[in-house]
């Protein structure tokens, strides 16, 4: 720029802030689940301790519902935009949110899998009327100071105010606009994330590792991500994802920035989504972490941190689509193949689930190579729906996780396993019926969705990734088989597993998480309309 | 103005700081070089916005910093934990959790 323009800049008349204008009726369930997590806090401070835990469950629960109601009312007022592809909606609040069909049908997944997160976190009943989380995470484990903190049963009910924002931050973040304000939400959902991991009561050791872990890792690939909005924002001038699509399909010479900024975004995204080779965090995380808090984890940052990658690279880099999609190509033919054969040499349930979360991963940018528009099933409906089917059953197999218990704790050796089905054929069968799901075998969820993201893939061409696809999906049906066999046939070690009897809180997310995988297995067809409806983003 | 000098030195930052995150053993040090990275984005966000005439990429610089800060609140609360149970701070001895 010249020296001439900066003077123009500095010497302008100072013109009059325009107050911003936001539509406040159509983020309300951003707002009132921010607004929980902030009361949240207050109850922290103000509320008696007898008082606080149950405080702080009324709180999220009603922030959570609210908020469910609230997208529920949005998405039914969002207009019909007609332009090459159907949409939904639009951008509000100045055009740093959009709120279209893909936004407000995340929204509406990802407080589904809120609410049956802090259900798993209100569970007390399962560790002698303690929660699953540190009385005190300021003492070292095993030392005289935590002992003392049990005995007063001391609770870190801070829990339920951190898992609202982190499920703010991923609202946000599979509706921002901009890549600045999806950088924010990138952290707001992260930095929660972080803590809640080293939280756990038992294994604390494990926990803090999981939590340093993720949090060393976790910086360092938003750094990446930081630096490729800072590439991009160099190439086009501005944040916005429209602008930037302009710059891209119009836009003359820089093209070294965009392809730089491009591939560091998606080192930052595959890394939050663990696809490989950005993986590494994912299986101690998952171990380390406190089940309740693994189990909304998988589920929602996959949902959240998937659509947000679709919204960059279909609507600010989708000009640029034979740029970015042999990377995803290859990204997702060595997640798929890695994830399903890793799996097979796991003998930690926690870390069996991580893996096979990665290889889901892998499925997923299947989806993303698919089709874009047209009359069949879209990428971002395939994903969609593949994201609610593998979130639900991923939160249940780790609610069945909870259950499984020894004198330390939860038992996750896969070994201590053998003989679940005659110590409790329920919950066998529950955590069958999830393992079929993610191995994709006909009426489950996972069967409709894994066809769903093929079927997206074949129609657009992507034809060697749906053929590696199925090849993974029959290495995993082994292993997930292998499980099964396991539960149900084989001879117990010593007195086999226990299983522990919770309460209501953590029945009702089993029984709803078998019944959603059913329902989607059985009848696709209203969820499989509603993401074909939502239709695509809208910039 | 030429942005070359001012984007160059960000990326050697940018490189000093991944290089420090993969080689370094301290949690505190490779903290400190993601903290390295973020401000490599941020002179790149100002190089930028000057280049380009608007203040987008300065009002960036400022959200930057204050993630940043938000960042050190949760890291140092997490390392703290573990060097008061480990008595160590290197991230070569927390590996309890292999294959």
């Amino acid at each position: 720029m010249s020296a001439v323009s900066v003077q123009a800049i500095v010497g302008a008349a100072p013109s009059p802030i325009e107050a911003p204008d936001v539509d406040y009726a159509t983020i309300s369930p951003l707002l009132i689940i921010l607004g929980a997590a902030v009361l949240g806090v207050l109850v922290e401070a103000f509320v008696p301790r007898a008082y606080r835990f149950v405080t702080q469950i009324a709180v999220a629960v009603v922030g959570v519902v609210a908020a469910f109601v609230a997208t529920v009312v949005v998405g039914a007022g969002l207009d019909t935009v007609d332009g090459e592809v159907t949409g939904r909606g639009g951008p509000t609040a100045m055009g740093s949110l959009s709120v279209d069909g893909p936004a407000v049908v995340t929204w509406a997944m990802l407080l589904f899998f809120g609410l049956l997160g802090v259900l798993l976190f209100a569970e007390r009943r399962l560790d002698g009327g303690l929660s699953a989380f540190t009385s005190q995470a300021s003492t070292p484990p095993g030392s005289a100071d935590e002992r003392h903190a049990t005995r007063l049963r001391i609770e870190h009910s801070e829990v339920f105010p951190l898992a609202m924002f982190a499920l703010g931050g991923m609202m946000f973040f599979a509706s921002a606009n901009d890549l600045l304000g999806m950088f924010v939400a990138l952290e707001v959902l992260s930095l929660p994330l972080y803590l809640m991991c080293g939280l756990a009561r038992r294994r604390r050791l494990l926990s803090q590792e999981a939590a340093m872990k993720y949090f060393l890792l976790g910086a360092f690939s938003s750094a990446f991500f930081l630096y490729g909005i800072a590439m991009v924002y160099g190439y086009a001038g501005s944040f916005g994802l429209a602008e930037i699509s302009t710059a891209v399909s119009s836009q003359i010479g820089g093209q070294n920035l965009l392809l730089a900024g491009m591939a560091l975004i998606l080192v930052g995204l595959l890394f939050k989504v663990a696809a490989v080779p950005f993986h590494a965090w994912t299986p101690d995380v998952y171990q380390g972490a406190p089940t309740p808090v693994t189990a909304f984890m998988a589920a929602g940052t996959k949902a959240a941190a998937f659509v947000a990658m679709l919204r960059i690279f279909f609507v600010a880099f989708g000009g640029a689509r034979w740029d970015w999609a042999p990377a995803v190509w290859a990204i997702a033919i060595i997640t798929m193949l890695f994830g399903a054969i890793a799996s097979i040499a796991q003998t930690d349930v926690k870390r069996m689930l991580a893996y096979s979360s990665i290889a889901h991963a892998g499925f997923l940018l299947v989806g993303m190579a698919g089709l874009t528009s047209g009359d069949g099933v879209t990428s971002v409906s395939a994903v969609l729906f593949y994201l609610v089917a593998y979130g639900a059953a991923a939160i249940g197999a780790f609610a069945v996780v909870t259950l499984v218990r020894d004198a330390g704790g939860e038992t996750t050796h896969l070994g201590r396993w053998a003989g679940l089905g005659k110590e409790s054929p329920v919950l066998a069968v529950a955590f069958t019926i999830f393992l079929l799901s993610f191995a994709g075998i006909p009426l489950t969820g996972g069967f409709i969705s894994k066809w769903s993201v093929f079927a997206a893939a074949w129609d657009g061409g992507a034809w060697p990734l749906v053929v590696v696809g199925v090849v993974a999906s029959a290495l995993a049906l082994f292993f997930y088989i292998r499980v099964v066999v396991l539960l149900f046939f084989a001879p117990p070690q010593g007195d086999g597993p226990t299983v522990a009897v919770p309460s209501p809180l953590t029945w009702s997310v089993v029984a709803i998480t078998v019944a959603v995988t059913i329902v989607l297995g059985v009848l696709p067809g209203p969820l499989l309309d509603l993401v074909q409806q939502a239709g695509a983003f809208v910039r | 103005m030429t942005v070359e000098p001012f984007i160059g030195l960000s990326a050697l930052l940018f490189a000093i700081g991944a290089i420090g995150v993969l080689v370094r053993r301290n949690a505190i040090v490779v903290f400190m070089c993601v903290e390295l990275m973020l401000n490599a984005c941020n002179l790149s966000f100002v190089t930028f916005a000057r280049a380009h005439g608007n203040l987008d990429g300065q009002v960036a610089a400022f959200f930057v910093m204050v993630v940043a800060a938000a960042e050190v609140v949760v890291g140092l609360a997490i390392i703290v934990s573990i060097f008061r149970t480990r008595r160590s701070a290197s991230v070569d001895d927390a590996s309890l959790l292999k294959l």
